[in-house]
């Protein structure tokens, strides 16, 4: 039953043809022989995800399951607070923090019903694209274990696509939910900065961060999204418009729909010929299905990589500055005075990529750099959305890859920090315009390698997104779950 | 412009973070190559940009200034790596 969809897991809980109890039961043996070759979950909540079961089959009995996600299992990226269940941002410096809160969209997950299997790897602090910088050890790509599962988010869209969780919610900043999902063959939504809230999401670059669902089909990550979306009066960044029917959109006809293809995006030395052919089915399933292409120009897309490695590295070195070692997580031992204390904790307790980025955004902060990086940084991040206003004075949706390669190997890109950060190349600009982005399979290689295709659109409209990907997930049929082997 | 140990020094000091030489070296040789590639912006004439902090545009949003009690006060003291009853306890701030 691991690799129903979501919606139909609902559906049976929903009619009672099947109980939370052995729904969440599969689920967590599941999890208990597929976790050790691929590592996606921290944290497996066994006892408490199986009395949330129960809790919700007694709903049931009464009459009281109102929820759209009643009694399916779930999973959540470790970045979200969750009260009273460890959540360490995959670092060792909140390797024992306990909540005292819980984030508003794991709030929202309770609600809709959905029971709570575990906390997700991540990339440390959420940088990096391949889960490798984990404190816990990186997460594995279940269609070829010797690979990355993409990242930050890997191991939600690992977890996904191996079926140890119906789906899940990550987090993107640079592309941390559309490239994992991408190179694990899932679905995974960026929507627009404020669409979802980002209270109690530990927060990477405040700017950027924005949560999405990652699921093994449109339809079932429209509906998370439905759950999670939405304002909150705790964060001052979401926005107080409708949450529309997302799951209806997906059933919309793509007809008509104006298909942008940036040439830009296409036309760069670093796409592999596979993933150009596999987007240009996606585009050929559009357009039998009465979409129409046009030719877009985004100029400034090879400036978008520099301005988000300011941008981003800049506010993270602001927002990681409450790691000191006094109210929670790691503390250093054996430190003289106060500031050594502080020193030496965050020393022990942050990963190299971390130590990284808190440098070059500190650096870029400091005194006489402000103006000539984060300054122009934030000029070049207007050019940039000028250049999605224009595209989108043509275009109802833009078609690109998500990523430029399928899947690496481990270690392939952790001795050179530049060569990683390219391979967010074609996810980076969504977030420096604030617009929604989804990844869709669209293909597979020769190697048994999931290809994603990324559809883009205006602010706040994710309803055209989720009509394109879907028509292209209709018309590509592609296996959606794992066969990890030996389970 | 190659970025300097001192600078690399000077940095992870405003950063609180201690570094070992190792680490120190390295920073240096990986930021003068990240920098190196981020300076490819200084190409684009920004004079009559307006810079972006926010990339949706909205007012400022208003609430009321009133206080909401939390309430479990020892589920946040609980995480302190040091305390002594309803304080976090760090090692001294100044020397004797």
């Amino acid at each position: 039953m691991h690799e129903w969809s979501l919606l139909d897991a609902a559906r049976k809980v929903r009619g009672k043809d099947i109980s939370s109890r052995e729904l969440t039961r599969a689920l967590l043996d599941r999890i208990e022989r597929a976790n050790p070759k691929i590592n996606a979950y921290i944290t497996v909540l066994h006892e408490k995800a199986m009395k949330d079961a129960l809790a919700c089959d007694e709903a049931s009995a009464r009459g009281q399951a109102t929820g759209p996600l009643h009694g399916v299992p779930v999973g959540l990226k470790d970045i979200f607070c969750t009260r009273g269940i460890r959540t360490t941002c995959g670092s060792r410096i909140l390797h024992d923090f306990l909540p005292p809160y819980d984030a508003t969209v794991a709030e929202k997950i309770a609600a809709s019903g959905a029971v709570l299997l575990g906390k997700q790897n991540m990339d440390e602090f959420a940088m990096g694209s391949s889960t490798e910088t984990s404190h816990f050890g990186p997460a594995r790509n279940p269609w070829a274990t010797d690979r990355i599962p993409g990242g930050s988010s890997g191991g939600t869209a690992a977890a996904v696509a191996a079926g140890l969780c119906f789906a899940g919610v990550g987090t993107d900043t640079g592309g941390s939910i559309r490239q994992p999902a991408s190179v694990c063959g899932v679905v995974g939504i960026k929507p627009t900065y404020g669409r979802v809230s980002r209270y109690g999401m530990i927060a990477f670059a405040s700017s950027l961060d924005q949560g999405g669902p990652v699921a093994r089909s449109v339809p079932d990550a429209a509906a998370v999204l439905a759950v999670i979306a939405g304002h909150d009066r705790r964060d001052s960044t979401s926005v107080d418009l409708p949450v529309p029917d997302y799951v209806a959109a997906t059933g919309k006809d793509a007809r008509g729909l104006k298909i942008g293809l940036p040439r830009e995006y296409f036309e760069g030395e670093g796409l592999d010929p596979e993933v150009k052919a596999a987007v240009g089915k996606a585009l050929a399933a559009l357009v039998a299905q009465g979409a129409e292409a046009v030719e877009i120009s985004l100029p400034h897309t090879s400036f978008a990589l520099s301005a988000y490695y300011i941008i981003a590295p800049a506010e993270a070195s602001s927002n990681l500055a409450r790691y000191d070692g006094v109210r929670y997580g790691y503390r250093a031992k054996d430190a003289g005075g106060l500031i050594e204390m502080m020193s030496k904790t965050r020393a022990e307790g942050f990963g190299a990529e971390v130590k990284r980025r808190i440098m070059i955004g500190t650096y870029a902060l400091s005194a006489g750099y402000y103006e000539a990086y984060y300054g122009k940084a934030q000029k070049v991040r207007t050019l940039i959305r000028r250049d999605f206003e224009s595209a989108f004075a043509k275009a109802d949706v833009i078609l690109t890859p998500t990523t430029p390669t399928p899947a690496f190997r481990l270690g392939e890109k952790t001795e050179d920090p530049l060569r990683m950060y390219l391979s967010d190349i074609f996810t980076i600009p969504c977030n420096l315009a604030g617009i929604p982005g989804i990844s869709v399979p669209c293909g597979m290689s020769p190697e048994g390698l999931p290809i994603g295709a990324q559809l883009l659109g205006n602010h706040f409209r994710e309803e055209i997104l989720l009509t394109a990907a879907a028509a292209i997930e209709r018309a590509i049929p592609l296996p959606r779950v794992a066969p990890v082997e030996g389970t | 412009m190659a970025i300097t140990r001192e600078e690399v020094l000077h940095v992870a000091r405003l950063a609180r973070l201690s570094l070992s030489e190792a680490e120190v070296g390295r920073l240096r040789d990986q930021l003068d190559d990240i920098l190196d590639y981020i300076r490819q912006l200084e190409a684009l004439d920004t004079r009559d940009v307006i810079p972006t902090s926010h990339a949706v545009e909205m007012g400022t949003p208003f609430r009321d200034d009133a206080v909401r009690p939390f309430g479990d006060k020892e589920a946040i003291l609980s995480n302190a790596p040091d305390r002594i009853g309803d304080f976090f306890r760090v090692p001294r701030i100044i020397e004797d």
